[in-house]
Order: structure tokens, then C-alpha cells, then sequence
């Protein structure tokens, strides 16, 4: 079984966000870059506990950017996976990310890839499907459980007010989220194998780009936070009823 | 040139979101001079004739009963075929849990630039750009589609379906409908509670709450207000509430009209997920929590005193005894 775990670098969670340039780029002062959190805590690590099962499973990981995201690629690689692409190619929209994806994974052919359930970046949740539609497979979203029986996936995955479990046979692409795995940390054993672990950087496909970042804004300021005092607790209500028409 | 509109459901009714789009897609239409259609994909129950009340001229349905158990891939390809036999130019979905994966496929297959999380309406003055949520409602962007086809999938509750009059021609659509690949098997709804994110006000609670004994008070609170339930994730990971009802950057995302936020601290990623509220409102003993410099309305005090008459006053105005 050969699984394809795609890895993005997003800005930490606690990052204060930021734009320069006439608001049109994100101020990268001062931001630290993790592994996007899905990719790491969800997706990376079933496709470990996958191999843990059945230790002739091969685990790519691919990551579309430039230079920058070889550190990421290396902590990913610290926890799990054989091998590593990097396709050489700054960031332009999701279409551009999941063409170059879907490239590498037509002319390998994975059973299974596994994208995070939306990066914390941009928050599309565009990139699973799309890969999905380019390969020509099933895909199965928001998955909180996998399992495997010989060619057919069981999956559980979340739909709104509830769940829904799915049966599909492989290839498969699936985004993960929690339920599906509990977060690792690399252990020095991993850090120091992924030192020598193949990380191929590829050149991009020749892709359009169909979108394009005019600029960002950041959400007006609140006009401050209405303080009630607790002993009049009525108060509260009446402005929520009245001022806020909030119910 | 025109607009189409997806318009999804579960259980054979048209769900909350629908209308939404419905309503966001005449809005579009009427500002590039065109009309909106919606499609359906599947059985309901409901008079489709009736959706016409939200601006759509016509509604397209692909009534077999294997669609009403989603493949997205089955799914994608009758939509991206429906648009180019009517020659749709503009695709809306809602970015909720099913519209986001049939949206991104769709695109794919239509190669049609996606802005998915749209925040509003485009602006078509000079090309057509849409503002869409980023860094999980840190920031907005704002982003030029440049393909001739375009596909937008709108953040639920960001703009207010508006119910006119009218009626809508309901059309069967004669499309080739390939086999599902996937299998649903089993699908368990959380009765008797209103799905985070569709609900108007969501009540959540912290670890300022102490325990799951202690629950009480804040169901109480979302009882009369007729809200969904929420928590933080150390709540959830306690296994005080169940994992669904974690909200922020690494949980559920939710956009209520009030949010109602018992002993939380505010930390960034607990907001990451709730600042597109409308309005929010924040009862916590410490007057330095962090998450009064990001509400609308607070209390310094005890939850547990506070809350009960919340919930009187409430029940007071509504005149439920
Ligand atoms: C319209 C638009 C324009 C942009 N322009 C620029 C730009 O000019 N410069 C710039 O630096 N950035 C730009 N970006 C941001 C960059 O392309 C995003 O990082 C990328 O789009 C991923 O965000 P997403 O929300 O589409 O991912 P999602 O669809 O939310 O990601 C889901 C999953 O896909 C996988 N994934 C996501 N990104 C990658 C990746 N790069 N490699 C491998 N797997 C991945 C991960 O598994 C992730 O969990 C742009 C984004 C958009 C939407
Ligand atoms: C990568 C990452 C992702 C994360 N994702 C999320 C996420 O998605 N969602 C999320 O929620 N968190 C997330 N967190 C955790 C987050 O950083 C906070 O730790 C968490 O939100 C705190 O939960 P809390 O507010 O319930 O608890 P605390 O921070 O402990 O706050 C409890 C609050 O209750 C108040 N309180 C106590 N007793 C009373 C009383 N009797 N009456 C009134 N107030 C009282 C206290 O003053 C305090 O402010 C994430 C963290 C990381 C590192």
C-alpha cells in the first residue's frame, strides 16, 4: 500500500496576524511556522499507525513550496514517512497546489492520500477535493475515524448534527481531523533518521493560476466590550434584547 | 452567463444553508443582470416551487433516489455538467460541510478559479473579486477570480436568507448520474439538539464551569434561548462535553448571531473560532480574561450566580413561566 500525506506550513496558532506592502502580503515578522496542526496531529500520524500495522506500506509526503518548507518537511519526516517530495513552487491558490499534488500522485499512484482538514491559513478546505476530482477518486471529508480491511476503508466522518460512516473501496482521498489519531512528538530516534530520509525537490508542473490576492483587511475594531455591573444581571439582558436584538 | 445555485438537504428537506445561498445567488444574479437557478440533487419532501420566494427563477432536480446519500464525486460531475448545459457561469455553494467538498471539485473539474469561506456578496465593479474569511477570522481577503467560470462556497450565517414572493419552475434535469463508489452505512444525528453551526445563538462553556456535574446552569441558559451547546477543547478533552461540541481554530467554527461564552478565558484559539459571531458576550470572574477585549457585552463575576438569573430574566421577557 503506498500512502501520500500532503503537509502544509502554516503560521503558528498564536501568531498575531499582520499585512505590509499597502496590505497585500502577510508581515512574516516575528511569525514561527509549524506543521499545519490537521496534517500533523490527524493525517501524518494515522498514515504511521497504518505502516505500524503493515510494515511493507510506503509513506510519501509532498509539500508544495519553496525552500522555506524544508524545515517543516524535516519535523514531519522526524515523526513518520520513508520519503519526501517537495514541489519547488511558492504558494499562488489552492487549484495551483492541488494540480501539483495530483501530478505527482498520477504518476505514482497512491491507495490512499490524506490531506488535513483544512489548512489555518487560508481555510478552504479546497485541497482534498480537488486532488480528489484530478486523480478521479472517491473523497471522504472531515473523517474522524479510519480503518482498513484488505481494499476497503471504513470511515466516519462528521456531517452536520451528527455523523455518517462510509464504506469505500482504495484509492481513496480523505481529510482528517480529530478523532482520528492523538498527536505525536518525534523522539530523537526520528529526528536523527530524518536527517538521511530521501527529500526530493521536484520542479512544478506548468499550472494556471486562476485566482489572485488583491489584498487583506483585518476585521474592524470592536467598539469595546459594555460592561454590566454582576448585581444587575436584568441589565444585561434588556441591552441584548433591546440594543443587540440578539434574541 | 448566469448563476447556479446548489442547494443541498438532508433527510429529504432543503436545510437552513440553502436559503442562504439561494437568497446570496439571486442577490449576484440581479447585480451582473442575470437570473439564478438552483439544483438539487436527490428525493425531498419539500415543494420545491416554493424556493422561488428567495429570487430563483428556476430549480433544475436530478430527483434519483441513490443521490440522496452523497458521493461528492457522483455529485461534482452532474453539477460541473448542469452548468455547462445551461451555461451557468457562476457556481454558489455553501462552505458547510458537504458544499465545501463538492465546491473544490466542481472547480477542479470546471478548472474554475474557487473562493471558498466567501464572506459576501463579489464586487463586480472592476473584475470580480470576493472577501473571504483568512488565518481562521483573524483577517480577511480579498481575492480576484480570473477564469471565465467561477465558483464561490459562502460561510453559513453570513448573510440572512430574505424570503420575497414568487414562485420557481421546477425542471427535471436529463443527466447521465454514474454509480457511487462510496457506501453510507450508518448515520447517527445527535437528536434533539441544534446543530452548532446552524444555530442562531450557541451557549459555551470552559473549564470555568469546574465539572460536568455543573452543566446545568448552561443548558438551562440554552434551553430558553432555544441555542446550540458548546465548549473549549480542554472541556472536550476532558471528555466533560462530547468532542463535537469543541469550537476554535482546531474545533467546530461557528458564526452565531450571539455567542455566549461561560468561564472561557478567550485564548486566541479558542476565538479563532467564534469572533465571526455577531454579537458576543462574556461572563467570567476575572476582569483580565482575555476574551472581554474581543466581546461585545460582559460580566465580572460568578457564572454560577450569574447564569440562573440570565436565565429568570429571560424566561421573563420571552413570558415563559
Ligand atoms: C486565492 C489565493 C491566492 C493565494 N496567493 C498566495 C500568494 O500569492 N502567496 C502565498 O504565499 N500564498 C498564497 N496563497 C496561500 C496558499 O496558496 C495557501 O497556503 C494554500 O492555498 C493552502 O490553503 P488552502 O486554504 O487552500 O488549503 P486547504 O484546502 O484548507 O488545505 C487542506 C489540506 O491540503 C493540504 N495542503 C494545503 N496546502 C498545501 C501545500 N502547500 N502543500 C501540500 N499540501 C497542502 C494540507 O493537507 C491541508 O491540510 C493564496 C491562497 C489563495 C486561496
Ligand atoms: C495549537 C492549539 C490549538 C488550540 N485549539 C483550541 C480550540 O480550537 N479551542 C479552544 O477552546 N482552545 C484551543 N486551544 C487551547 C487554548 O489555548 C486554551 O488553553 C483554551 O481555550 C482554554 O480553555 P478555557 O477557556 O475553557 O480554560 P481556561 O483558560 O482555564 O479558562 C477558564 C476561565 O474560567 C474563568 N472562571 C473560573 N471560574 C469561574 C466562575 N465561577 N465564574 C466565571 N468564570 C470563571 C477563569 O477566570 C478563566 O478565565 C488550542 C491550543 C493550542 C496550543
Amino acid at each position: 500500500m503506498k500512502i501520500l500525506v500532503c503537509i502544509s506550513k502554516t503560521p503558528d496558532t498564536t501568531t498575531k496576524i499582520a499585512f505590509k506592502d499597502g496590505n497585500t502580503q502577510l508581515d512574516e515578522n516575528g511569525v514561527q511556522w509549524i506543521i499545519n496542526p490537521y496534517d500533523e496531529w490527524y493525517s501524518l500520524v494515522r498514515a504511521i499507525e497504518l505502516k505500524e500495522k503493515d510494515p511493507s506500506a510506503i509513506i510519501h509526503l509532498v509539500t508544495v513550496g519553496g525552500a522555506d518548507c524544508d524545515p517543516i518537511i524535516r519535523k514531519a519526516l522526524a515523526l513518520g514517512g520513508d520519503e519526501a517530495f517537495r514541489i519547488n513552487a511558492d504558494s499562488a491558490d489552492s487549484y495551483f497546489i492541488a494540480a501539483q499534488i495530483a501530478d505527482l500522485a498520477n504518476k505514482n499512484g497512491y491507495d490512499l492520500i490524506l490531506t488535513g482538514k483544512e489548512a489555518i491559513d487560508y481555510n478552504s478546505a479546497a485541497i482534498g477535493g480537488m486532488v480528489a476530482e484530478l486523480v478521479g477518486a472517491p473523497y471522504l471529508s472531515l473523517a474522524t475515524l479510519f480503518e482498513l480491511s484488505g481494499n476497503t476503508a471504513t470511515i466516519t466522518r462528521e456531517i452536520e448534527g451528527g455523523e455518517e460512516v462510509a464504506t469505500v473501496d482504495l484509492p481513496v482521498v480523505v481529510s482528517c481531523q480529530k478523532g482520528m489519531a492523538e498527536q505525536r512528538i518525534p523522539n530523537m530516534r526520528g529526528i536523527m533518521a530524518a536527517r538521511t530520509k530521501p527529500l526530493q525537490v521536484i520542479e512544478p508542473a506548468a499550472v494556471d493560476t486562476l485566482t489572485s490576492i488583491v489584498g487583506f483587511e483585518l476585521p474592524p475594531a470592536k467598539a469595546g466590550c459594555k460592561m454590566v455591573a454582576a448585581d444587575n444581571v436584568a441589565e444585561l439582558v434588556r441591552l441584548l434584547h433591546e440594543e443587540a436584538k440578539a434574541f | 452567463m448566469s448563476v447556479l445555485v446548489y442547494i443541498d438537504q438532508s433527510d429529504n428537506h432543503v436545510k437552513k444553508s440553502a436559503y442562504e445561498v439561494l437568497t446570496y445567488g439571486a442577490k449576484l444574479a440581479a447585480q451582473m443582470g442575470t437570473t439564478a437557478a438552483g439544483i438539487i440533487l436527490g428525493k425531498v419532501n419539500d415543494n420545491l416551487a416554493e424556493l422561488g420566494k428567495y429570487g430563483v427563477t428556476t430549480i433544475h432536480q436530478v430527483s434519483q433516489e441513490s443521490l440522496n446519500q452523497l458521493d461528492t464525486q457522483v455529485a461534482a460531475k452532474i453539477i460541473a455538467d448542469a452548468a455547462q448545459a445551461i451555461g451557468a457561469t457562476v457556481l454558489v455553494f455553501s462552505q458547510n460541510h458537504s458544499g465545501k467538498a463538492i465546491a473544490a471539485r466542481v472547480a477542479a473539474r470546471l478548472k474554475a478559479g474557487l473562493v471558498a469561506g466567501a464572506a459576501g456578496l463579489p464586487d463586480t465593479s472592476n473584475g470580480f473579486v470576493v472577501k473571504k474569511t483568512v488565518f481562521s477570522g483573524k483577517a480577511f481577503a480579498n481575492i480576484s477570480i480570473n477564469s471565465p467560470i467561477k465558483v464561490i462556497a459562502l460561510n453559513p450565517n453570513s448573510i440572512s436568507a430574505v424570503a420575497g414572493e414568487g414562485s420557481a419552475t421546477v425542471a427535471e434535469l436529463n443527466i447521465s448520474v454514474n454509480a457511487p463508489k462510496v457506501t453510507i452505512t450508518a448515520v447517527n444525528k445527535i437528536t434533539g439538539e441544534i446543530p452548532l453551526t446552524e444555530a442562531d445563538i450557541v451557549v459555551s462553556g470552559g473549564r470555568g464551569l469546574k465539572g460536568p456535574e455543573n452543566w446545568g446552569v448552561l443548558l438551562d441558559l440554552a434551553k430558553v434561548l432555544g441555542a446550540g451547546t458548546a465548549c473549549s477543547r480542554p472541556v472536550g478533552d476532558a471528555h466533560w462535553r462530547p468532542h463535537h461540541e469543541h469550537v476554535g481554530q482546531t474545533g467546530v467554527q461557528v458564526a452565531p448571531n450571539l455567542y455566549i461564552a461561560l468561564g472561557i478565558s478567550g485564548a486566541i484559539q479558542h476565538l479563532a473560532g467564534v469572533n465571526r459571531s455577531k454579537v458576543m458576550v462574556v461572563i467570567n470572574k476575572d476582569p483580565e480574561a482575555p476574551f472581554f477585549k474581543a466581546a461585545d457585552y460582559g460580566i465580572v463575576g460568578d457564572l454560577f450566580d450569574i447564569v440562573p438569573q440570565m436565565t429568570a430574566e429571560i424566561k421573563k421577557i420571552k413570558g415563559i413561566a
